[in-house]
């Protein structure tokens, strides 16, 4: 099983999620996290050997449907709760730098 | 009143459904402000349900089997043109563009909502302690927790705001709070409700399913949310077979789930199941001990899946199309800031844990262990069936415990799902039927199992557990 999780470790994980934490909520969350994936050593030490992974209790596969032309969502209803919109489209802060 | 009385008196003209929301309605204004089940009550939307269901009885047409039968929803499923917020700030204000399935198939039936009702932030946690609006108090003890994380709803039924409630079960978030509140709850077999419209949380481990105070209504609301959708493809592709409430176990062969027994359940609890299994061996079942292996690591492979799908299904709620922006000078700044401001402690901690399970290094000691896991803990359940048609055990290791009592400890917190966990990640039925109380006088739940679409076996045990329950 790999090492308890650390107070970089949980930074690094925050990043890739996007959340940005405050110092006290990832002091706090490691400990926390840690303890969870503590409990988890159950699981870790299960011998697994060749038993295949279940993503999804349904084993469905090419669920079709017929191909029917049906409304699709308002898009004056949709764009009406967008935090902001120009014109047809949603409008988002900066991506891209200024060009040089 | 039952569902089951209200809608034959209103088909056969005897009762208004103006009549009965408006009773319903009363009682949720004298007692809701001390209840808090439900988010948002609409008064105006019911009245006029109300009003086209009495139309449709004056003309001389059926309303459906639903007819005039108040329901309250839980707060993840979308309801065109009304407030869905599933308990979060990241959703406040949000009008949903569309309904979900399930809500259509109860209005189409005849069903009357009131409203939305209270959840744990993004259906996560076992107490609604975790909404972002309050929590919800327990009917039956104002100072103890209606469970989680549907626990609006189950306060709603329980309270006789009213008889029927729609919630979600993903890991437990049905059952459980029936349990501590001593209402009946089912968590369906997983694609027998269609999910859409269903904010998602842990897609495969999701399905959304019925509250009632009696099995027969259960059934009834099941009835009408079951069946294929077009719009969910992971919706089992036939009509669920049919149910049947009879209370008649002679013959069937009922296991006693060992590793759901004993150590970690309450002794009162564990008396109650143990009566429970009694009662139905007296009324001619077989019940014997079953081993179920996989039960005990369940709850830690759980705690990495549906984490581990959270984070990814939680991804959307960047600031963009809907809800909160926290705006900042880019877009990356805002992703941050706006996901920070509007989830709460216990949505951040599941993210970072479930994106932790899949990052980089730790994905197959977590995410795909846990997946493994999962896969023996189906074998074992399959194993179980070949010699029980139903499996039993407590739905809740206690009875309703006090508010603020585990918000300081999550994992303490988790444990409260330890014997309904298993039942989601097999997909298969399971259903919570009040059988007594506890030492404290709370209500106690007794869970019947079941195999995949085996729900009819499991409803006429349930009925038998419901006519033979103290």
């Amino acid at each position: 099983m790999a090492a308890p999780i650390s107070r970089a470790d949980a930074e690094h994980v925050a990043r890739l999620a996007r959340l940005e934490l405050t110092a006290e909520e990832l002091d706090r969350f490691t400990g926390q996290l840690a303890a969870v994936l503590e409990h988890a050593s159950d699981v870790a030490s299960l011998d697994t050997a060749g038993v295949p992974p279940t993503a999804h209790p349904l084993h469905l596969v090419n669920v079709l449907r017929e191909d029917v032309v049906r409304p699709s969502l308002d898009r004056a209803e949709v764009l009406s709760m967008a935090p902001a919109a120009e014109g047809d489209r949603f409008r988002v802060p900066k991506i891209l730098g200024d060009a040089p | 009143m039952t569902a089951v009385e209200i809608a034959a008196d209103v088909r056969a003209g005897r009762r208004s459904a103006r009549e009965v929301v408006e009773a319903h309605l009363a009682r949720v204004a004298e007692s809701d402000g001390e209840i808090h089940a439900f988010l948002h009550v609409d008064v105006d939307g019911a009245l006029r349900a109300a009003g086209r269901v009495d139309d449709c009885v004056a003309r001389g047409e059926d309303p459906g089997p639903l007819a005039g039968v108040p329901i309250a929803l839980k707060d993840n499923l979308c309801t065109r043109g009304l407030p869905t917020t599933c308990a979060s700030r990241i959703l406040e204000g949000w009008l949903p563009p569309y309904t979900a399935t399930a809500v259509q198939r109860v209005v189409e039936r005849g069903a009357i909502p009131l409203g939305k009702t209270n959840l744990d932030e993004f259906a996560m946690g076992s107490s609604t302690e975790n909404s972002a609006y309050g929590p919800t108090r327990n009917p039956r003890d104002l100072h103890r927790v209606p469970g989680g994380s549907s626990g609006g709803s189950a306060a709603a039924v329980a309270a006789g705001f009213a008889p029927l409630a729609l919630g979600s079960d993903t890991g437990g978030s049905i059952r459980q709070p029936a349990a501590l509140c001593g209402v009946v709850g089912v968590k369906p077999t997983y694609g027998a409700v269609s999910r859409y419209g269903l904010i998602a949380f842990a897609s495969s481990l999701d399905q959304i399913g019925p509250f009632a105070t009696t099995v027969a209504d259960a059934a009834l609301l099941l009835e009408a949310i079951a069946g294929p959708d077009p719009l969910d493809s992971t919706s089992w592709p036939e009509a669920l077979p049919p149910i049947d409430v009879r209370a008649d176990v002679a013959g069937l062969r009922v296991g006693l789930v060992r590793e759901l027994s004993g150590e970690g359940i309450a002794p009162d609890v564990a008396a109650r199941v143990a009566a429970a299994a009694d009662a139905l061996g007296a009324a001619g079942a077989k019940v014997d001990e079953v081993s179920v292996p996989g039960a005990r690591y369940a709850l830690s492979a759980y705690y990495l899946i549906a984490p581990a799908e959270a984070s990814s299904n939680l991804a959307r709620y960047d600031g963009v199309r809907y809800g909160l922006r926290v705006a900042r000078d880019d877009i990356s700044e805002t992703y941050g800031a706006t996901r920070e401001q509007g989830f709460g402690a216990e949505v951040k901690r599941r993210i970072m844990l479930g994106t932790y399970a899949l990052s980089a290094g730790y994905y197959d000691a977590y995410y795909g262990q846990a997946q493994r896991a999962r896969t023996l803990l189906i074998r074992d359940f399959a194993a179980a069936y070949e010699q029980f048609d139903v499996l039993l055990s407590p739905t809740a290791p206690t009875t309703a415990f006090e508010l603020g009592a585990k918000t300081a400890d999550p994992l303490a917190m988790y444990l409260s799902d330890v014997c309904t966990i298993p039942t989601n990640l097999a997909g298969h039925p399971a259903i919570s039927v009040p059988f007594g109380v506890g030492v404290d006088g709370l209500p106690i739940g007794v869970q019947v199992l079941a195999p995949a679409l085996g729900e009819a076996v499991m409803f006429r045990v349930a009925a038998a557990l419901e006519e033979m329950a103290p």
